[in-house]
């Protein structure tokens, strides 16, 4: 089976992309989740599966609940995840050159 | 080319560290931090309190496409100029906890500097889901994108 294959299929949905994006932020319980979409509650259980089966998702037991949050060693795999927060950083301190560049002192 | 913005994030460590070299002397450089007008022209927020010196504070608000707004705030622990800043950062009303940052200015030549971040974390899990949030916005936006030029990816 190719896994790698499996992770960019996985991501190629949706509705898991947005799963995804929900996790990035918490862990959730799959009810939080469900929650979030007005698809039925046993699609979106299938979408977390696919998640969960390729990696993309960890499932943490807390009690008697479930919580999936992001693998972050899987998504590393899909492209460095690292990429987008130095590029966030990059653009502010490009534009606070320019803008010092242009600087003059008030008098 | 070379990368001017460079991130080091080891496995494992609740910190990261942030550099950067600029094109500017080093008193420039500690000013685009400390005067309102200018962090709000480069952060792109507005600046409702920016007070640089020890037992200081600054808030800052933005605004997203949707109209909502967010604060970010923090406490200035120390401030020596041109040199360095301690602060505090938390994103208000976000489940992260506070971060400590430790901003170093530092002079190359008299028109080039060094701006090191070290930012500290809760925890190692904290930093991660730090390090992911811009990840997990590009993805949405990507996903709006596709969705506004009509692409099925399925």
């Amino acid at each position: 089976m190719n896994l790698r294959r499996d992770v960019f299929q996985a991501i190629a949905d949706p509705t898991r992309r947005a799963i995804l994006t929900l996790v990035a932020t918490q862990a959730m319980t799959a009810g939080a989740i469900a929650a979030n979409f007005d698809t039925a509650r046993p699609t979106v259980s299938k979408h977390l599966q696919i998640l969960t089966e390729c990696e993309l998702l960890k499932q943490e037991q807390n009690g008697r609940e479930i919580y999936y949050q992001l693998n972050a060693k899987k998504m590393k795999e899909i492209a460095d995840f690292i990429e987008p927060f130095r590029q966030m950083w990059d653009d502010r301190f490009n534009k606070l050159e320019a803008v010092m560049k242009n600087y003059k002192p008030k008098q | 080319m070379e990368l001017k913005t460079r991130i080091h994030a080891e496995d494992g460590m609740q910190e990261i560290t942030v550099t950067r070299e600029f094109e500017l002397p080093v008193a420039l450089l500690y000013k685009a931090y400390v005067e309102a007008e200018i962090v709000e022209q480069w952060m792109g927020t507005k600046v409702l309190k920016l007070d640089t010196h020890k037992h200081g504070g600054y808030l800052f608000e933005t605004t997203d496409p949707r109209g909502n707004k967010h604060r970010f705030s923090g406490s200035i622990h120390d401030a020596v100029s041109e040199r360095s800043i301690t602060r505090t950062f938390e994103m208000e009303g976000m489940p992260f906890p506070v971060q400590l940052e430790y901003l170093e200015f530092e002079r190359l030549t008299d028109d080039t500097s060094k701006l090191t971040m070290h930012i500290v974390y809760r925890s190692v899990a904290y930093r991660d889901q730090m390090l992911q949030l811009p990840f997990a916005q590009g993805i949405n936006m990507a996903h709006n994108r596709l969705q506004e030029v009509g692409i099925n990816l399925k």
